[in-house]
């Protein structure tokens, strides 16, 4: 089974040479690699992060009740869904009257990430075939970083991806649970301003992509982001509600390949040089 | 609703899944890596706009601009993300309460 792993060279699983769009974390402390480690370690950090994600699933629980849907439907998106960006964006949806189709594209949007993390942690965790419907369901940006942190061979890498996994797992679901029993023992969530808590939310999720790379990174994610927000907010009038978002995938996929044929030029002016 | 949430959840569910059928050379494709990196970013600045101005398909400037203003600052003064959204509702939901903003 480890055929591939315990003594990689510590190069190959350098994070830093891992070219990947990286998983924030909310606010973990999560020590620098080149601490000396246990698994006890791994186990306090695993129970931080859930701690920090279990306090924003109850922001979770709420802003769903607040968007119409019950208390079950919003506690199956954390038992099943368990990717928070997904949920908030399809309660989000949900909530402003867009349609069912528009919903879930953008929720599934939003999860094409967790594809790309399941592609790099898949020879890294290197899972036993009947591990991996769970892995699966635990592969979110919290679970990938901590992978990614503790990199040394494969048993503390798998020990990170299951111990934060179900210590977010856990303790989202628990979050989500008393969030939404709270927001549906009130009258009138609008008058709580819960209504701007979603806006806030979503900017919160998306405040470490901003903030957490290279400063001229940083730079290209605000234009980007800018540029989102101001071709959803221009089409809000002219689309259905929902779709305004979807088409902000548009600019993505614009920017995408506009940077990526500049880097590809830079790196032949480099090698002309 | 119900087949809403439950489309959703298989799909990303799926998503997930798909990573670990793949082979893992997808990963060098440089332009699925940079796509997946990017759309993140697009599609929650999107639905921060949309969710502060949209009222259905009209544009309104309400009380909940102001709550976005005070997430963001907390977001600069570094608050964790409960504290942000709490704040956000908090100051928006007393502007109503005070009849400032609607």
């Amino acid at each position: 089974m480890d055929s591939q792993s315990d003594n990689d060279s510590h190069s190959k699983m350098d994070p830093s040479h891992v070219h990947l769009p990286q998983p924030h974390l909310p606010h973990a402390h999560v020590p620098g690699e080149h601490l000396p480690h246990t698994s006890r370690d791994i186990h306090i950090n695993a129970l931080g992060i859930g701690l920090a994600t279990g306090a924003y699933g109850l922001s979770f629980g709420a802003i769903s009740i607040a968007s119409g849907l019950s208390i079950a439907q919003t506690q199956s998106l954390s038992l099943f869904m368990f990717t928070g960006a997904s949920q908030f964006a399809l309660v989000g949806v949900i909530g402003a009257g867009g349609g069912a189709f528009v919903a879930i594209a953008t929720a599934l949007l939003l999860g094409a990430r967790n594809s790309l993390y399941a592609l790099s942690l898949s020879p890294r965790l290197d899972l036993r075939r009947r591990a991996i419907p769970a892995a699966a369901l635990l592969t979110i940006d919290e679970s990938t970083g901590m992978t990614m942190r503790y990199s040394a061979n494969v048993q503390d890498r798998r020990r990170a991806f299951f111990a934060t996994g179900l210590s977010v797992y856990v303790l989202w679901n628990i979050g989500t649970a008393l969030g939404a029993i709270g927001a549906s023992a009130l009258s009138d969530p609008g008058m709580l301003g819960l209504d701007a808590a979603i806006p806030a939310g979503f900017l919160a999720l998306l405040w470490p992509r901003l903030t957490s790379n290279s400063r001229t990174e940083n730079q290209k994610m605000w234009t980007l982001a800018i540029v989102s927000a101001l071709v959803a907010f221009l089409l809000i009038p002219v689309l259905r509600p929902g779709l305004p978002v979807l088409c902000s995938a548009l600019v993505a996929v614009g920017a995408s390949l506009i940077w990526g044929r500049n880097s590809a030029s830079e790196h032949l002016n480099r090698r002309g040089q | 609703m119900w087949p809403i949430v439950l489309i959703a959840s298989l799909g990303t569910y799926l998503e997930k899944l798909l990573g670990y059928v793949l082979p893992h050379s997808m990963l060098e494709r440089e332009s699925v890596r940079r796509m997946t990196g990017l759309l993140p970013v697009s599609l929650l600045a999107a639905l921060v706009a949309v969710q502060t101005f949209a009222d259905g398909s009209s544009v309104t400037v309400d009380a909940r601009l102001l709550g976005l203003v005070v997430a963001f600052i907390a977001l600069v003064f570094r608050a964790p993300f409960l504290l942000v959204v709490v704040l956000a509702a908090l100051s928006t939901g007393l502007a109503r309460w005070f009849g400032l903003m609607a």
